[in-house]
Parts: C-alpha cells; sequence; structure tokens
C-alpha cells in the first residue's frame, strides 16, 4: 500500500545559500556509535574535527569512547607518503588496545579531502592488512560534504558492498532506531505476519543484512538520500510512507510496509488501531498545550518537514516556516503532501535573515540548534533543540506522546516560571 | 597524526572567538566550514550567554572550492561590516580554510573596510585554543596601539607618575575571558581588593572591554597578568613598547594573594600598608581578610592533614593549587600536572619544589592513569578529571577550564583574593568532609540505621561493583556540552582486579579485612598489600599478610 507521491502542495520555496548554523556530518557518529558497539569510528582530521565531536556528545561521560580523531599535524601535511604510514601505525595500536572492534570506521573530513588523502585505498590497504579481523571502511562526515545527519547516510552507503546480494523477501528497516524502539516495530511487523524483518544499521557490526529483489526498503530516518538509492540500484523497492513520528505518521509508516507484504488491510486495522487509540490518548494533554502554537523550524536535522507534518496535523500547530538543510523530493514526498497548504519551507539557510523573520514573526516556539537556543531564550522566544531529537526514541506511535511533550515542554516551562 | 580520544584545548580560531566573544564591538569572520560553527554552543549553552558569539562563518562548501572562495570570504567580510558595524575587526581561518590559502587577512585588507582590522594567522595543526586566545589578544591589543608607540628611546613613564599627577594610581587587569575559570567573579573580587589598598582599575580586558578601552591600556601605571595563559604576550609587548611593569603574581590563596598585593605597591611604588609587612612566619594582618587561615587552623581540620592531593590543570590554577594545597591546607600533593605546554617549565619548577616530576601531557587516560597510580585521596582538576575521579570513585573539585556548564555558577565564586581563598577552602574541603561522613557511615555498618553502599552524595559514582558501563541508557539523550551525569554505576579502582597469573590471590579473610578498611584508602591498602607479598613472593594473602604489609609500610 505505498502512497502514491501526491502533487505536491503549492508551498513557498524559498532557497538560500547564506551561512549555514548546522554541525557537520562528523556528528552522527554520536548515535552511530551507541548502534554498533563492536565498530570503532576514527575520525581523521583537525583538533576542530576532535573538538565538534565531543562537544556534540559531551563525551565526558565514557571510559574511552568508541571514537576518536587522528588529528593530522603539520608532518602530515608535508608529505602524504608519512600521513598514510602514520595513519597504519595508529590504527594498528588502536587496534590492538581494543580487540573487541570488529569494524573501524575511517572517517574523512574537510581536512583530509582537501589534501586528497585517500582513505578508501587506505581503507583497502588496512583491510588486507587485518587479514578480515577487523573489516576497515570509510566514508566522509567532512562539513564540505555533509551537514549533521548525512554523515549517517554516508556510513550507511559505505558499508552496503558488504551486504550479500539475496532475493529473499525481507522487510529492510534503514535507519539508526534506539534498540527499544526496534525490538517494538519488530513485535509489530510479526504480529501483522511479516515473516522477516531486518534493520540497518545492524546492532552488530558483522551482522549485515543482504538485500535484492525481495528487499523492501522501509526508511526510519528521512536523512538517508543517498542509502535508499544505493538499495534500489541492489533490486530493493522503496517503501513510499511518511516518517514514523506521531501516530498518523507511524501507522501510515507500518501500513505501508504490512501492504507491501499483502497483509490484509483487517489485519493490519486489527494489530495497529489498539496502538492508534492509545497514542492518541498519550497525546492529547500535550496537544493542548500546543494546539494553535505558531512553530518556527530551523533547518538543522533534516527531519524538519516530517516534524512539522506531525507538530501541524496531530498537535495543531501553526507553522511560521519550515526549513530544512536540502529538500530531498523522492523521499519527502509523502511528509509533503500532508503538509498543510501553502506552507511556506525554506531549504539552505542564511542565518542572520533567518533570524530577522523569527525576530518579525514572533513565533511561540522555534526548533533549532544549540548555538541559538539561548540567544533567541534571551530574546523572550521559546526554543526547543533539535538536536535531542536524534538521541531521543522518538518513532512510532508508542512515543508519539513523548515527542509531543519534547516540544510541550518549554511552554510549560515558560507558563510555569512566575519570575517577576 | 595523534590519536585523540577528547582534548583539553580546542583548536587555536576557538581561542581567537573566546577574544571576540569576551569583547564587546569586535567582530570575527572566520573562513571555515559549516561544522566549524559548533564553537557557538560553547558559549551559548556552557556560559549560557544570551547571544550569539559575534562571529560570521563563511561556510564554504566543496561545491565552492572549485569555484571562487575568495569572492565568498569578501562578501562574508562586506556583509559582517555592513550587518554588525563593529568597531575592530578580526579576520582569520579554521583549520580548513588555512589549507586552501584564500587568505582572508590580506583580501581583508585590500577592501577599505574603515575599520581597524587584524588578521589572524593562528596555524590550525600546531598550536591550540590558549595559544590562539594569547596571539589574538596581542595582536589585536597591537593593531590598535600601534600608532601610539613611543619612539625607540623614549624613557619609560614612572609607574609613580600618579603622585606626579595628583590621583590613585590605576592599573590594568588583564587576561580575564570567556571559558575561563571563573574570571567574571574573580574581575570583581581583585576590583575590589585593589579599590581597598587605593588602586583603580583602568581597564579589564578582554572580559567587557571594548575595542576603544584597549586604546587606553597605556594610561594605566601598570598591568596586571591575571591570566597569563591569555594575556602574558600582549603584557609582554605593552612592557617592550610602552614601558608598562607587569604585576605577575596570580592572587590565587591567601600566600600568593598577599605576595601579589607586596608586588604592587613595589611597583607602583606605595607604601605597603602594616598588615602586609613580613611577620617572620606568623600570620599576616591581612590574611585575617579571609576565613581560609583560621579555618585551616582549626581543630576541625587536623584531619585535612597529609590528605593525598592529585593535581591537573591549566598552568597557572595548577601552580596556584599545589601552593594553597601544600602550605595553606597542609595536604600532600602527590601529583601535579598541566595540558599548558607553553607553560610547562613554570609547572615543572612548582613539582621539583614539592619533590615531584610534573606531567605534562593532552591525554587524559595519561592523567587519569597518574591519578590512579597515586593513590590520591582528592583530585583537583578540570571537568575531564572529574569524570576520571568520579571512575575512580575519589571526590573531585574542579579548578580549571575545561569547563562544564556546571562550573559556571549562579552565585558568586571567585578564585582569586581572600573571598576568593574562602570559595577555594569550602569546594575542596567539602568532598573530603563529606569522605569523612561516609567513612563514618562504613564504621557504623552495622548499626541498624545505615545500609552499607548508602552513600549520598558521591552518588552513583561511588565504588562500586557493578561492571563498567560506558553507555547511557537509552532515551538519557545527553545534551552537547552538558552531558548528564551517567546514571550507571561506573568501573572503580577498589573494585578487585582479575587475578592473574603469578599474581598473589586474596584469602577470604584477607578479602574480609580489607573490607574493614575505609573505603577512600582501601584501594592504596589493596596495592600495597599485593607489592609486599609479590615481593616476598606470597601465591596468596590473608589477614595477616595484610597487617605485616601494613606495618611494612608504615613510617
Ligand atoms: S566542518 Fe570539517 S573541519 Fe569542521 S569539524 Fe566538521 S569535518 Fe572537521
Amino acid at each position: 500500500m505505498s502512497v502514491s507521491p501526491a502533487p505536491l502542495p503549492p508551498p513557498e520555496l524559498l532557497k538560500e545559500s547564506g551561512q549555514r548554523e548546522v554541525f557537520c556530518g562528523l556528528t552522527s557518529i554520536v548515535w552511530l556509535h551507541r548502534r554498533m558497539p563492536d565498530a570503532f569510528f576514527l575520525v581523521v582530521g583537525s583538533r576542530t574535527c576532535a573538538h565538534l565531536v565531543q562537544s556534540a556528545a559531551g563525551v565526558m561521560i565514557f571510559a574511552e569512547p568508541r571514537f576518536g580523531t587522528a588529528i593530522l599535524g603539520e608532518r602530515d601535511l608535508a608529505g602524504l607518503a608519512d600521513a598514510n604510514e602514520e595513519l597504519d601505525r595508529l590504527v594498528k595500536d588502536l587496534l590492538e588496545r581494543r580487540p573487541e572492534i570488529r569494524t573501524l570506521f575511517l572517517v574523512g573530513s574537510c581536512p583530509s579531502e582537501v589534501i586528497k588523502l585517500d582513505l578508501a585505498k587506505a581503507a583497502e590497504r588496512l583491510s588486507a592488512q587485518l587479514l578480515g579481523r577487523v573489516r576497515v571502511l570509510n566514508y566522509s562526515g567532512s562539513g564540505i560534504e555533509t551537514t549533521f545527519t548525512q554523515g549517517e547516510d554516508n556510513a550507511l552507503l559505505a558499508m552496503m558492498p558488504l551486504m550479500a546480494n539475496s532475493d529473499e523477501e525481507q522487510l529492510l528497516i534503514v535507519g539508526t532506531l534506539a534498540d527499544a524502539v526496534e525490538d517494538r516495530f519488530r513485535l509489530i511487523f510479526e504480529r501483522m505476519g511479516i515473516p522477516t524483518v531486518r534493520c540497518l544499521p545492524p546492532r552488530r557490526s558483522t551482522e549485515l543484512p543482504p538485500v535484492g529483489k525481495g528487499t523492501r526498503v522501509l526508511l526510519a530516518q528521512p536523512f538517508l538520500s543517498a542509502t535508499a538509492r544505493a538499495l534500489q540500484h541492489r533490486g530493493a523497492t522503496l517503501l513510499q510512507a511518511p516518517y514514523p513520528f506521531g501516530v498518523e505518521g507511524s501507522r501510515d509508516w507500518m501500513a505501508a510496509a504490512a501492504g507491501a507484504f499483502g497483509v490484509p488491510d483487517a489485519r493490519i486495522a486489527e494489530v495497529l488501531d489498539p496502538l492508534v487509540e492509545r497514542g492518541r490518548r498519550a497525546l492529547e494533554p500535550h496537544r493542548q498545550v500546543l494546539v494553535g502554537k505558531r512553530l518556527f523550524l530551523l533547518p538543522d536535522s533534516q527531519m524538519e518537514i516530517p516534524l512539522a507534518r506531525f507538530l501541524a496535523r496531530e498537535c495543531g500547530m501553526e507553522l511560521v516556516e519550515v526549513g530544512t538543510p536540502y529538500l530531498d523530493r523522492l523521499l519527502m514526498a509523502a511528509d509533503l503532501a500532508l503538509l498543510p497548504a501553502g506552507t511556506q519551507l525554506s531549504e539552505g539557510q542564511d542565518v542572520d535573515r533567518q533570524l530577522e523573520r523569527v525576530r518579525a514573526e514572533r513565533p511561540d516556539l522555534v526548533l533549532c540548534g544549540l548555538g541559538l537556543a539561548n540567544p533567541l531564550e534571551a530574546e523572550g522566544i521559546a526554543t526547543k533543540w533539535s538536536i535531542e531529537l536524534v538521541f531521543s526514541p522518538i518513532h512510532g506511535c508508542d512515543q508519539a506522546g513523548d515527542l509531543a511533550e519534547l516540544f510541550a515542554r518549554p511552554l510549560r516551562r515558560r507558563a510555569l516560571l512566575q519570575l517577576s | 597524526m595523534e590519536l585523540t580520544l577528547w582534548t583539553y584545548e580546542g583548536p587555536p580560531h576557538v581561542g581567537a572567538m573566546r577574544i571576540a566573544t569576551s569583547m564587546e564591538g569586535v567582530h570575527y569572520v572566520l573562513h571555515a566550514p559549516q561544522g566549524d560553527t559548533y564553537a557557538d554552543l560553547l558559549f551559548t549553552m556552557i556560559e549560557r550567554r544570551g547571544k550569539r558569539p559575534p562571529v560570521t562563518y563563511t561556510t564554504f562548501q566543496a561545491r565552492d572550492l572549485g569555484g571562487d572562495t575568495a569572492e565568498l570570504v569578501q562578501r562574508s567580510i562586506r556583509e559582517a561590516v555592513a550587518r554588525f558595524r563593529p568597531e575592530a575587526l578580526l579576520v582569520g581561518e579554521s583549520c580548513t580554510a588555512e589549507l586552501i590559502q584564500d587568505q582572508p587577512g590580506a583580501l581583508a585588507a585590500g577592501m577599505n573596510l574603515g575599520v581597524p582590522m587584524v588578521s589572524l594567522e593562528l596555524p590550525a595543526y600546531s598550536k591550540k585554543e590558549n595559544w590562539g586566545a594569547a596571539e589574538t589578544f596581542y595582536q589585536l591589543v597591537r593593531t590598535l596601539l600601534k600608532d601610539q608607540m613611543p619612539p625607540p628611546g623614549t624613557p619609560k613613564p614612572s609607574p609613580s607618575r600618579w603622585r606626579a599627577e595628583g590621583r590613585r594610581p590605576r592599573v590594568n587587569l588583564l587576561g580575564p575571558s570567556l571559558l575561563g575559570f571563573r574570571c567574571r567573579d574573580d574581575v570583581i573580587e581583585i576590583t575590589r581588593l585593589l579599590g581597598e589598598h587605593g588602586i583603580d582599575v583602568a581597564v579589564v580586558a578582554p572580559l567587557g572591554a571594548r575595542p576603544a578601552d584597549l586604546i587606553r591600556l597605556p594610561s594605566a601605571d601598570a598591568n596586571v597578568c591575571l591570566y597569563p595563559e591569555v594575556a602574558g604576550p600582549a603584557c609582554s609587548w605593552l612592557e617592550r613598547s610602552f614601558g608598562l611593569p607587569v604585576v605577575r603574581t596570580v592572587p590565587i590563596g591567601i600566600g600568593a594573594t598577599a605576595d601579589f598585593l607586596r608586588e604592587l605597591h613595589a611597583v607602583l611604588d606605595l607604601e605597603l600598608p602594616a598588615e602586609l609587612q613580613a611577620t617572620d612566619g606568623r600570620p599576616s594582618e591581612a590574611e585575617r581578610r579571609s576565613r581560609l587561615p583560621w579555618y585551616s587552623r582549626s581543630v576541625d581540620s587536623t584531619y585535612l592533614t597529609g590528605k593525598r592531593v592529585f593535581i591537573f590543570a591549566d598552568a597557572t590554577h595548577a601552580i596556584a593549587a599545589a601552593r594553597i594545597a601544600s602550605r595553606e591546607l597542609g595536604f600532600q600533593v602527590v601529583g601535579l600536572g598541566s595540558y599548558s605546554r607553553e607553560q610547562a617549565r613554570e609547572v615543572r619548577a612548582a613539582a621539583a619544589e614539592l619533590g615531584l616530576e610534573a606531567l605534562i601531557t593532552d591525554d587524559y587516560l595519561a592523567v587519569e592513569k597518574a591519578m590512579g597510580e597515586a593513590a590520591a585521596e582528592l583530585v583537583l582538576g578540570t571537568q575531564m578529571e572529574r569524570h576520571s575521579a568520579k571512575r575512580l570513585g575519589l571526590p573531585c573539585a574542579v579548578i580549571s577550564s575545561p569547563l562544564h556548564v556546571q562550573d559556571v555558577p549562579a552565585r558568586y565564586a571567585p578564585q582569586m583574593g581572600w573571598e576568593g581563598a574562602n570559595v577555594i577552602f569550602d569546594s575542596w574541603v567539602h568532598p573530603l568532609m563529606m569522605g569523612l561522613e561516609e567513612h563514618l557511615i562504613g564504621m557504623f555498618r552495622h548499626d541498624f540505621e545505615f545500609v552499607d553502599g548508602h552513600r549520598s552524595h558521591l552518588g552513583d559514582g561511588a565504588p562500586s561493583m557493578a561492571p563498567a558501563v560506558d553507555q547511557p541508557p537509552p532515551g538519557d539523550a545527553a545534551a552537547p556540552g552538558l552531558e548528564r551525569e551517567a546514571t550507571t554505576a561506573t568501573a572503580v579502582a577498589i573494585q578487585a582486579p582479575p587475578t592473574v597469573a603469578g599474581e598473589p590471590s586474596w584469602m577470604p579473610d584477607g578479602e574480609a579485612e580489607l573490607a574493614k578498611i575505609p573505603f577512600f584508602v582501601r584501594g592504596k591498602v589493596r596495592k600495597n598489600t599485593e607489592a609486599f607479598a609479590r615481593e616476598r613472593g606470597l601465591a596468596s594473602i590473608d589477614a595477616e599478610t595484610l597487617y605485616d604489609a601494613k606495618a611494612h609500610f608504615s613510617r
């Protein structure tokens, strides 16, 4: 039951190309390393890259994190031969210390790309040296190539050559989910009678799912453009559905999968209706806080469009502007179709101009990155940090209430505080 | 190439951001890719700033690289100047832009901007944050003052000219900056302290200063170099070029505050008040202005004697802490180190005075290892050491950057001057005091009122036999730069190490005896006893071995 891409509403699309206020793709290491505890992410970059990852992660709680940065020094810049040798040495040391690591990702950064350090070659070379004990892969998380969540897209793409070909019928959920949420979805799909459900990325980096003609891909995250297309190239079918945020989105998302496996509508309804009913109940108290409130979404995680759809349709919020770092119409088709007609969309950013629009509109709530949150609060505008959305379990009918609560909390808090 | 899991200092352009953001009327155009905008959150989240840092990033992308990134730089500069109307402009690049060599400074120089412009060259592949801050501050001061420089051979102004001019002496306070440790309150405290001695403050910079204030720097009689990490080079240049003497004692702790005042009076040719005169070892009157000296002498503090303290911080705070710990609180400093390579010499000298070898490193795992090996009972460090100490089950006080949001307290909490000493007494002694209470709980744990493991203040970092867990529970989203404390118990040194072949093993009665020892020395006793048993080739350790070892190690 794929939702066919509906004709686009006539949203105004504002394209901007000024200063962006977005993290780079390195940031996705923060959730990817949690998802695959047997993988290590080694950024090959500068002190800036190391500082970005630790600032984004709040790394300090880790004894020895499963990610690190090989910081390029002046010597590495002077000669690439040396840099390659150094990298090999460093990887050898690292893997000796961390024998539990099965997959090593070499993550490219702006500096490594500008000096044309060939990490693909390095990965090949190291894989050969390590004789299959550890698989070495590479991808780019650089800020000149990727924003924030695109790092995950590239990481998944890098694993794809290791995925076997198989025409076996399977549902492939693509995009990192919290483990508990994944377990829930598996259970629900099982109840509906879908025989084989697999996930990319898997929990163990070595247990990659196969892919082929029998694969139906259900995207759990809206930022996996390259991965989705590459899976299609391998014969998989891309299911069209809104993303599983909110009750409606989650229901349609699960139903799209079930429909594709020929599960009768009655059975789908039997399994999903109670979830929908419960989800709506959980949502209700937060909807009451959010209804009629005006929301401005700054571009950051690429989740803005599906979130806007959820907050408008299920929580009754009014959308002032929906920003997105880039607009992938294929991946956003179902969500775009559900946005209220005439929604103001913006692609890219010119942060100073965008903030001028925020000030002029004085929305009740702004979804934005951490660099902007306190400054907007200081101007009297309530904010919700976007980064929390990529770390929190927010997918599925059962999390719809929690997701709405994340947006309602800043407004509730404002109502509580009586300071003057 | 160097493997880094966590870094004490950011790249040098973050140092430049600290200067720009600390000041008013300064704008920084940074040629950098979009990811580098993360640095804004250091200020807006850790320092809770209600304003965006005054930084414009060019956020160039790969597709721009084929074309004209220079044009992008110029456009960014032009728009930033038009939008923010800065009184001084910094132009520079981060690590990536350094490689593509657009030379934004040179581009800006050719643009006729009508504002003073500093072109920053901060080598990203060899230098770090504090160096970048110091260099930026120095370059900015130099740019704004170079027209005023007296010709060579001009006699130095007399630091006592205030007398001839019929005014109070005045000094500049240099170095306080955002993301520095307690700078906001130190400035207030030192300003008050100087006021008590009839000394005015001319300019505080960079914190809160405008470019016009920097132009007034030479009007002071002397510079006080409060934070050498940031103000060292600027103070030296002002001394060379304008003959401004520099007061270099950093007034953290009782002794250092008194020394600071003595140095200041000498430099300004002020008469030293009686209360600051040397007193052959007896307490000087001035120290009565702080409670630390009496609190430290009072009987309650006897139990602080010889407490083993491990110190790791930036150079300024590490050196100050070592002096306070050893001379003013009667602790035993068992480790001293710093990540500030620029000031390594001073830290080494301070360590040598205490019979130690300084640990100069930016590898936090090496610091954690040294902390464990030193069998410390209290850790004074950065927020990184706070985490390491937590893992080892040790009490800790944060004394230096890098900071966590909780190290920027709402209350007045200076480190410098007399009040700073009070704050230090409380914040270092409380964790230990609580430790003592825990000891009592331990002693009375068979009493019905006490349940073993009830160690309230250490929270989840308390010694535990739980396995190491390095993942927060799902859904416990960590806000960047503000991660919540891990809610899972973490591994602890006191935890029984796995038996290794050839190592003496613990007999049940030995373990039972060990368990009676207060938790905060248990790790040390375990280690000593094992070393003792190994030395004697014993295969097992029973209660007797433990007491033999105790006798052997007692001095
Ligand atoms: S934007 Fe580039 S240089 Fe900056 S942190 Fe990201 S990868 Fe590193």
